[in-house]
Formats: structure tokens, C-alpha cells, sequence
């Protein structure tokens, strides 16, 4: 059977709109230099790598042969795995799928993208299928809009809702210095900024980032000598059920809700609220934050505007969502999952600093992306039985 | 390792231009095949591995296309871009964890409706190498040329390659490019890129191709006997052209290095029974000869000469035709693997290699095979 995975160490670039500073294999070897030092190996060290991102957005083919530079795949195996937003927790669990397997003892995973050098909205305009859903689902936030005002018309969820996760989690990037927004804002700001496409409006939407993230698995044969907090991987799932937008039903969002069914029932949970110390959801836009959560168990569809409102998943509440400041303050695609992963990580290894969540010892990290697909990894101090 | 072998598998008709089928109709075709090929139920399969290319489909989330043709609701699911048999190799990476029992790895391409040098020139860096108009054929007319100098290999020898493997697919139906054809043949057709003729140059290529991998609980289930994978291995070489010595390939020795440690295998010559390998270009299939240690270092055109590799040599190489035959680009590396399958079932009809039980199936990524990879499966 599988070996037991830990996470070694984490590494994360400075994030903003534009990195003109770096191209593209330098962003991404930042982010490998420093989870390589988190971790005190070495390129030697490291027996295999799984490199992510979209092509689109930095027009390069075959990104995998063209990272070696950056991502120190010279003479070593390395793969590439794709699935749009959820790119970034695809590649994470390609890194525990290489260590589980046995093959590969120490797997560095890199996610990334260069946003800047794209134009994002076309590129995943592409996506949609150019016959019956391209006219209607172009870009990524009308998809979004749909699922939000479909569930305010269920539930009467109020636009002020969903600008509350805006401003909780603008609030705790600012306590994140890898973020790429520190925004100060109040529930009025999110109002009053300009509409996107309704419900959403410019504070509710993540920003597009320029950033990579970079992550040490390894097995139970060496995962404690490298690291003395090793993060271990306690369960993973995903689905990806649908092509068609068309086809999903949104509300509730049937693949967190299958995924999170299936990863639960793997891992013995029945309380998630109390047994996740603390989450790193996957969010694109404030709305998300809302229902989404609904999906994972948190409270009864329809309760999420309440639960958010109490003040749990605040910073200093039972379960804090997102103490980086999520998605909607660093969205570099590609690595948005994998900066979940990282950051659920930092929580456990006890190294979130300013954001750090007191005794956090499980962590639930999520993907979004393509077609609204769903990935989820639950992350632990104490090795798996 | 532990036991992970392949019960299914199932390939589309390799064709210049499907007009009929869009890429979710050719991934349902390969599924349904693969699975009455294993005798299992799309509710046997509990993850699934799809390969595409963002490029090579002119869509973002090229994976999105066939979410629902591959038959993954309800379950665990990855995309992996590049060569079908680097995904089938995640495929088996899945199943070894002990998460899943079975991986369906499914893969498309449909080349007729892309355009090869330019989805091929975004390969090369965008700022010193891309304005060169560095594609798949020009940068491999390098490499052909470096190896040709340095190890004194011809044109003919080549060129016999490439009179082999259409030869060869003569015998496999699903072959697109089946025929007679002698070295003069070759020689006297169209310049590419020189040394590159259009005879040299694997086909423009539609098609599909899937595998179902299965634990040795979930194989008992099957009513083929599964073919074990013995042994795998991947590995990079450097990106810039420059920075690599084109003539040799030590990223391939590396990842044979890897796949034949783990199969226990020490003499390829005498140990591989059969082996499907990449050979995009015809001079490819010599220096991946070398690479994986069939013969010495600048021994391919030796070895093509003495007919070691033809249908009777000790280790004949792409009785399916290879890639000269069909190269649906992502596709290709599974249909080694499937071939590799085929013939240590027994099931390779009229291109069958006697008494098979150890096969090798090879892919490629990247520009002049910048990364390999290797896997060896049989009994």
C-alpha cells in the first residue's frame, strides 16, 4: 500500500499585479529556493518535480521542458499537470501521488503564473465551448455572477453578505506579507465600488496576480528526519463532473459537495466546523465565500450569510477562513491552490507568524476552477494511522 | 514497487482528418472501447487521467472538453499535459498509492486542426529563440545534423527507418500511413528542413487512445489477463538547445536507467522482447536506440543496417508502424504503450512478435526529446 506524505517545506514569491522584476523561470525559481531552504535540502536532494500553470496565460508550450532553468529539472523526472483554476491544488496532489506511490522518496511540486503577461480574460474565454457556451459564459466572473444571484434568489442573501467576506478577508492579508493586496476597507467600500457583472462588483472579485508557490512532499521514510513538524497529508478529493456550465447545478455546488462527502467519509470527518482548526478556501469572488461554505458542511444551506456574520471564521473565531486573505487578495491562477496548501501548511508547522491561528492542527485546503470543479486536501500534525 | 497492470485498452482509427468527430466523440469512443477491451463497467473506474494540450486544441483547459466523455462524474480526476505515456505513468503513480484500485488514462489530439510550427514554435523561449522560427521540425533538423556529424550516421540509414516502420504498419489496422516504400523512395522525397524529408517526418494525425490500470485485485475483475508494469522512469534534459549536446540523449539513459532497475532488467538487447519507441523523426529511432541501450553510442545506424530491429531481428522496434506511421502528437505515447500491451497479450495479429513477455514503450516531450519517458511492462 501507499506511503504515508508529508509536506517538508513551503516556499512562496512576493506577490503583485506585474513582477517585472523576474520572467517566468525566475519567479518560479524563487519560489523553489525557498521552499528548498524551508525545508534545508537541496536540488540534490529531491528525486522528482510536477510543475503547473496555464498555458495561455504566458503563451509557452510545454511548460514542463521549458521551467528546467527555474525549477531545477536538469536530469531529473518532472511532469506537468493542468486543470485551469484548480491547477494549483492538481499539482499538489500530483506531488503526494509521486511520494504515496513509493517511486519517489522527496517530490517538489511548483505552481505558477505570470498573469501580467497575459490577457487573462481572453484566455479563458477559450475555454468554454466555442459552440453552445462561449456567447453566454465568456470569462471567468459572468460564470461566477450567475451562481451568486442564483443564490440570493434561493436564499435571500443580501449583496452586504457577501461584502463581509470582502472585507474579512482584505483584513487578514494585511497581516500576510506574500499578499498581493493589503486593503483596508469596510462593507460600504465593497458597495460602492463599481459593478462588474451583478451581483458582483469590483471589491467582491480577486484580482489577477503575477506569482509562484513551490512545496516539499516526502515520504514517512524521511519526511520527520528533514522536518520537525512534518504536515501530513490526511485525505484528498476532487471532482470535476462537468464540461458544460449549462449542465451544473449551482446551488448548491454539486462537486464541493460530492468532494467534500467523499474526503469527510475517508478521514472520519462529522464536524468540520470543530474539527478544521482553520481553512484556506479557494474563493474567486466574495460570493463564494458565502455559499461555499454551505457545501463543506460549515452550517445548513442557506446559513452561510449567518455563520459569516458571527464572527466564526474571523481571525480569533472556532474555525478562521482564510488568514492569508485568500484568493481575493493574491490570485496568481495557476498557484492559488497550491498557496492554500502552503498556507494551511505554515498554519500547522506553526510558522503563519502575524496570521498564525493559535494550536492549529488540521487544515482544509480547496481548488476551484475550470467548469466549477472542486478539489479539497485535509492537512494534519499528527501522521495518519 | 507494487503490482499495477494494465486490463483495457482502446485506440480510435488513426486518420489525417477526422471530420466527424470532435475531441469529447473520440474520448468516448476510446473509453467504451477500453472498457469492453477489459470487461469492466465505467462504474469499475475510480479515477481518471486525461492528456491534452492547451495548444495543440487553441483551448485554455483543454482537459474541459472531455470531462464528461471519459466518464469521470463522481470521481477523482487529473490532467496531465504532455506525452500520453507520462500520463499513464501518473496513472499508475495513482493506483500504486493504494488511493485508488483502478485509472482510466485517456488521451486526444487532433492535429489536422492545429498548426504544427506554430503551436511547436511556442515551445522555444520567447525572447532569444522563438523569432528564430524554431518549430518541431527545424530544431529536430539541428539534432539530426549534430548526431549525423558526430557519429557519422547517413541519410540512408535514416531513411531505413523510416522504410521499417511503414512497412511495418502494413500489419496494424489502426496505422495511418501503411507503405511500400524503399530508401530511394525517401531519399528522392520532399526536404522538410535538410536533412529532414517529408518521408523522414511522422504524419499529421487524428485520433484517440485510452488504458485502464488496474491494482491485482481490481485485475482479477478483468477478463484480460493484465499486462504488469515492471518498470518506469522519466527524466529532463536541459531546455536551451545550447546548453545540450543534441547528438546524445542523457536524459533518455537516465529514465532507461530508472525503468530497467525497477524491472530488473541489465541487458535490453537480449531481455526487451519488443519495443515501441518514439520515433517522430526516422533519425530519432537510432539515437533512442542508443539511449536506451540497445547498442553503443553511435551505434543505431549499425544497428538499423544489420536489421537487428526489423520483424526478425533480436529486438524488433515499432511493429505498429510508430510515430512515422501515425502521430496523433499527445496520443503517441499511448499507443507505444497500448502496442507494447498487445503484444505481450499475444493480441498483435499479423505484426505479432513470437513469445513476448517483456515490452518497452517510449514518449517524448518537449523539443528533440528533451525529456523521455520509459516504461517496460509484461508478465
Amino acid at each position: 500500500m501507499g506511503k504515508r506524505t508529508a509536506i517538508v517545506g513551503t516556499g512562496q514569491t512576493k506577490c503583485s499585479s506585474a513582477r517585472k522584476d523576474v520572467n517566468g523561470q525566475e519567479l518560479i525559481n524563487e519560489a523553489v529556493r525557498r521552499a528548498l531552504e524551508d525545508a534545508d535540502l537541496t536540488l540534490s536532494d529531491i528525486d522528482a518535480i510536477v510543475i503547473g500553470n496555464m498555458d495561455h496565460f504566458e503563451g509557452i508550450n510545454y511548460v514542463d521542458t521549458w521551467s528546467v532553468d527555474g525549477s531545477g529539472a536538469y536530469l531529473k523526472p518532472i511532469i506537468k499537470v493542468t486543470t485551469g483554476g484548480t491547477t494549483g491544488t492538481t499539482v499538489a496532489f500530483a506531488g503526494y501521488y509521486h511520494v504515496a506511490s513509493g517511486l519517489f522518496d522527496k517530490v517538489l511540486t511548483v505552481a505558477w503564473e505570470k498573469n501580467s503577461e497575459s490577457d487573462t480574460t481572453g484566455a479563458i474565454v477559450t475555454a468554454i465551448e466555442p459552440i453552445l457556451e462561449r456567447p453566454t459564459f465568456g470569462g471567468a466572473i459572468n460564470a461566477m455572477a450567475l451562481q451568486a444571484s442564483m443564490y440570493m434568489a434561493k436564499y435571500g442573501a443580501t449583496e452586504e453578505d457577501a461584502a463581509r467576506v470582502a472585507v474579512r478577508d482584505r483584513k487578514h492579508a494585511l497581516n500576510n506579507p506574500y499578499a498581493h493586496l493589503h486593503l483596508n476597507i469596510t462593507v460600504e467600500d465593497v458597495m460602492k465600488s463599481p459593478m462588474i457583472s451583478y451581483p458582483i462588483k469590483y471589491l467582491d472579485m480577486c484580482p489577477r496576480t503575477d506569482g509562484a508557490c513551490a512545496l516539499i512532499f516526502a515520504s514517512e521514510d524521511t519526511a520527520e528526519k528533514i522536518c520537525p513538524k512534518p504536515v501530513w497529508v490526511l485525505g484528498l478529493a476532487n471532482r470535476h463532473n462537468y464540461t458544460l456550465f449549462g449542465d451544473q447545478p449551482l446551488v448548491p455546488m454539486i462537486t464541493m459537495v460530492e468532494a467534500a462527502q467523499a474526503l469527510y467519509a475517508k478521514i472520519g470527518i462529522t464536524e468540520p466546523l470543530k474539527q478544521f482548526d482553520v481553512m484556506e478556501l479557494y474563493m474567486p469572488s466574495s460570493y463564494s465565500g458565502v455559499q461555499w461554505i454551505e457545501e463543506l458542511q460549515l452550517c445548513p444551506y442557506g446559513g452561510g450569510p449567518e455563520l459569516i456574520a458571527s464572527g466564526v471564521t474571523d481571525m480569533g473565531g472556532e474555525c478562521p477562513i482564510n488568514p492569508s486573505g485568500g484568493v481575493l487578495s493574491t490570485n496568481a491562477i495557476g498557484a492559488t491552490g497550491s498557496q492554500r496548501v502552503a498556507e494551511c501548511t505554515l498554519q500547522i508547522m506553526g510558522k503563519a507568524e502575524q496570521r498564525q491561528v493559535p494550536g492549529a492542527k488540521m487544515a482544509l485546503a480547496s481548488g476551484f476552477g475550470g467548469c466549477f470543479w472542486s478539489d479539497l486536501m485535509a492537512l494534519g500534525a499528527r501522521k495518519p494511522g | 514497487m507494487d503490482k499495477v497492470g494494465i486490463v483495457g485498452v482502446g485506440q480510435t482509427k488513426y486518420e489525417r482528418r477526422k471530420v466527424g468527430e470532435t475531441y469529447p466523440d473520440m474520448i468516448y469512443e476510446v473509453t467504451v472501447k477500453a472498457l469492453d477491451n477489459a470487461g469492466l463497467t465505467i462504474k469499475d473506474i475510480d479515477n481518471v487521467i486525461t492528456v491534452s494540450n492547451d495548444f495543440w486544441d487553441g483551448r485554455t483547459i483543454s482537459s474541459m472538453a472531455v470531462q464528461d466523455a471519459c466518464g469521470c462524474r463522481h470521481k477523482d480526476i487529473s490532467t496531465v499535459e504532455g506525452d500520453g505515456l507520462f500520463g499513464a505513468f501518473y496513472g499508475a503513480m495513482r493506483v500504486l498509492s493504494g488511493s485508488f484500485s483502478t485509472t482510466l488514462v485517456v488521451v486526444h489530439n487532433k492535429c489536422s486542426q492545429s498548426k504544427m510550427n506554430l503551436i511547436t514554435n511556442a515551445m522555444f523561449d520567447p525572447i532569444y529563440t522563438r523569432a528564430l522560427g524554431l518549430d518541431a521540425i527545424t530544431s529536430a533538423a539541428l539534432q539530426a545534423r549534430a548526431y549525423m556529424e558526430t557519429f557519422g550516421v547517413t541519410e540512408k540509414q535514416c531513411a531505413k527507418v523510416s522504410v521499417k516502420n511503414h512497412g511495418q504498419a502494413k500489419n496494424n489496422p489502426y496505422a495511418q500511413l501503411p507503405l511500400d516504400i524503399e530508401v530511394d523512395d525517401v531519399m528522392k522525397s520532399r526536404v522538410l528542413c535538410p536533412p529532414i524529408k517529408l518521408l523522414d517526418a511522422s504524419p499529421i494525425t487524428d485520433g484517440a487512445a485510452a488504458v485502464i490500470w488496474a491494482d491485482e485485485k481490481a485485475a482479477q475483475k478483468a477478463k484480460a489477463a493484465p499486462v504488469w508494469l515492471k518498470g518506469a522512469g522519466h527524466m529532463t534534459d536541459a531546455y536551451h538547445l545550447g546548453d545540450r549536446d543534441l547528438a546524445r540523449s542523457p536524459a533518455l539513459v537516465g529514465a532507461a536507467k530508472k525503468a530497467y532497475a525497477l524491472a530488473g532488467v541489465s541487458d535490453p538487447l537480449k531481455e526487451i522482447d519488443v519495443a515501441e519507441v518514439s520515433d517522430v523523426f526516422s533519425y530519432m529511432e537510432l539515437m533512442w536506440y542508443e539511449g536506451l541501450g540497445f547498442c553503443s553510442e553511435g551505434g543505431g545506424g549499425q544497428m538499423i543496417d544489420q536489421g537487428l530491429t526489423g520483424m526478425n531481428g533480436v529486438l524488433p522496434v515499432n511493429p505498429s508502424g510508430g510515430c512515422l506511421s501515425a502521430n496523433a502528437v499527445m496520443v503517441a505515447g499511448l499507443a507505444r504503450l497500448i502496442e507494447a500491451v498487445l503484444q505481450v497479450r499475444g493480441e498483435a495479429g499479423d505484426r505479432q512478435v513470437p513469445n513476448c513477455k517483456n515490452a518497452l514503450a517510449h514518449g517524448i516531450n518537449g523539443p528533440c526529446g528533451q525529456s523521455h519517458c520509459v516504461m517496460i511492462v509484461g508478465r
